[in-house]
């Protein structure tokens, strides 16, 4: 029987979840970095036992760690992250120009064929690549030398580049997503990057449907529809069927359309899964009753799943690296929040059971299936 | 040889429990001994100083013989007791409260 495997990114530490395939009972490994934030933490998809996990911290700055071995043992490995030519400057909070400066790794991202081939999302933002098993780095330059690029404003997590999705099926397609730029798709590798934000309007930015500058905060694709992708904005829950060329809202009867992760089903690809959050001020589920609200018709049409998550008193978030789907049938779902626990659903959303509950805020969730 | 202990984490990062010690070919400074631990520990580039800059992390400092050093220049001599190994100069994460 195959078995699950659910890598875990926490403010203080990375923890492995596993079962077997039935996903009733779990065995909870960690913390590996105990003390360090773990931003995200991943694995090949051609070879699921080498993982990658980003690890940082105030005082240490950003490191990078590889295991070969489903993460028993782990080596670190290259973390110089450097500004590739001109580092050129973008707009800061106040409005002057400031120079792009490193922070740290949100998202890794393996290739879909090599696993020595891992992408690297940063904060200021960058795209990175390795393809020495992340021991060096360099920067695909043509992203942050887009001529919006001066234009570009950190939210208030930060200048982030926090969603990379090599396309299932053009292997020169990456998308990227940047808050508080937008989204970018390159067709060439990442030689060149296109603005793909038509449709998308922000009332937080003066021009509401500006070219750049909108706050997106995760995009999901299903790897059969490769254009068509989901997106779940600062508000609105958005999607488009040209890869990007135009985006449609589909929030609907959402009872709010804030919120962070977005998440396809693995089976049907009209099957989306969102956690509405109250508001940008509010960063917390609404009326204190965790719902996912899952879309059978490819949005516009939601339903609560609320059974065995929290219907009171519940007030923490789950942020935008925090949602996985296996490709079990039935699909499970997982998800973490900032309050340490991690729920998971083994019949596609219709009930939920909580695999821990009191990790460190939860940063990442990804979930390899084993053989 | 010069004795450095390392905080709780970057011990973590380089697999070892006490202090280390390092040799260095010139005038032992603090660039020359931090030099010689990146060598032997490479895990630890980047941790203590920036490795563009090579300026030392806003919240690391760097102790010995009860004196604080974290804003010396790297290139001033190490106190003697450091150099002579019976004192160790001492990396540290800064104070965080909260």
């Amino acid at each position: 029987m195959s078995g699950v495997r659910v890598l875990v990114g926490t403010r203080k530490g990375a923890f492995i979840l596993t079962s077997d395939g039935k996903r009733d009972d779990w065995t909870v490994d960690g913390p590996h970095f105990g003390g360090w934030e773990i931003y995200h933490l991943t694995g090949s998809p051609v070879e699921p036992d080498r993982l990658y996990a980003s690890q940082s911290g105030g005082w240490f700055g950003q490191l990078i760690q590889r295991s070969d071995d489903g993460g028993r043992n782990w080596t670190t490995v290259g973390n110089d992250f450097a500004y590739s030519g001109e580092v050129g400057q973008h707009l800061w909070y106040d409005g002057t120009p400031r120079p792009w400066e490193f922070k740290r790794i949100w998202h890794l991202e393996p290739s879909r064929h090599d696993p020595d081939t891992v992408y690297a999302g940063g904060e200021d933002a960058a795209l990175y690549l390795s393809t020495d098993g992340g021991q060096k780095w360099s920067e695909l330059t043509a992203l942050r030398q887009h001529p919006t690029g001066p234009s570009w404003q950190p939210g208030a997590g930060g200048m982030c580049l926090h969603t990379i999705i090599l396309d299932a099926a053009d292997r020169d397609r990456i998308y990227v997503a940047i808050s508080a730029a937008g989204a970018f798709r390159s067709d060439d590798g990442g030689a060149s990057w296109l603005p793909i934000n038509k449709g998308l309007r922000s009332g937080e930015i003066p021009d509401t449907d500006s070219e750049v500058g909108h706050c997106v905060h995760r995009l999901a694709q299903h790897p059969s529809r490769p254009d068509t992708l989901f997106m779940q904005k600062h508000w609105d829950v958005m999607r488009t069927d040209d890869a990007g060329g135009n985006w449609r809202e589909i929030s609907g009867d959402l009872p709010t359309d804030f919120g962070f992760p977005i998440a396809v089903h693995a089976h049907e690809p009209e099957t989306v899964y969102v956690v509405p959050i109250t508001s940008d001020s509010l960063h917390y589920p609404p009326e204190g009753k965790l719902r996912v609200y899952r879309s059978r018709t490819g949005g516009e049409h939601w339903e609560p799943l609320t059974e065995g998550l929290p219907q009171s008193h519940c007030y923490v978030n789950v942020l935008r690296d925090a949602m996985a789907v296996d490709t079990l049938d039935p699909c499970g779902i997982y998800f973490g929040t900032t309050g340490g626990q991690v729920y998971h659903s083994a019949d596609g959303g219709d009930t939920w059971a909580p695999i821990v509950r009191d990790l460190p805020g939860v940063l990442s969730v990804e979930v390899q299936v084993l053989p | 040889m010069i004795r450095v202990v390392l905080p709780a984490h970057l011990k973590n990062l380089a697999h070892v429990t006490g202090e280390v010690r390092v040799e260095v070919a010139g005038p032992p400074t603090q660039r020359e001994v931090l030099d010689a631990l990146e060598a032997a520990y490479p895990m630890q580039l980047g941790t203590i100083r920036d490795r563009h800059s090579g300026k030392r992390r806003p919240f690391v400092r760097f102790y010995a013989c009860e004196l604080d050093l974290s804003n010396e220049s790297p290139d001033e001599p190490l106190p003697e007791e450091v150099v002579k190994g019976k004192e160790p100069f001492i990396v540290l994460g800064a104070m965080a409260g909260g």
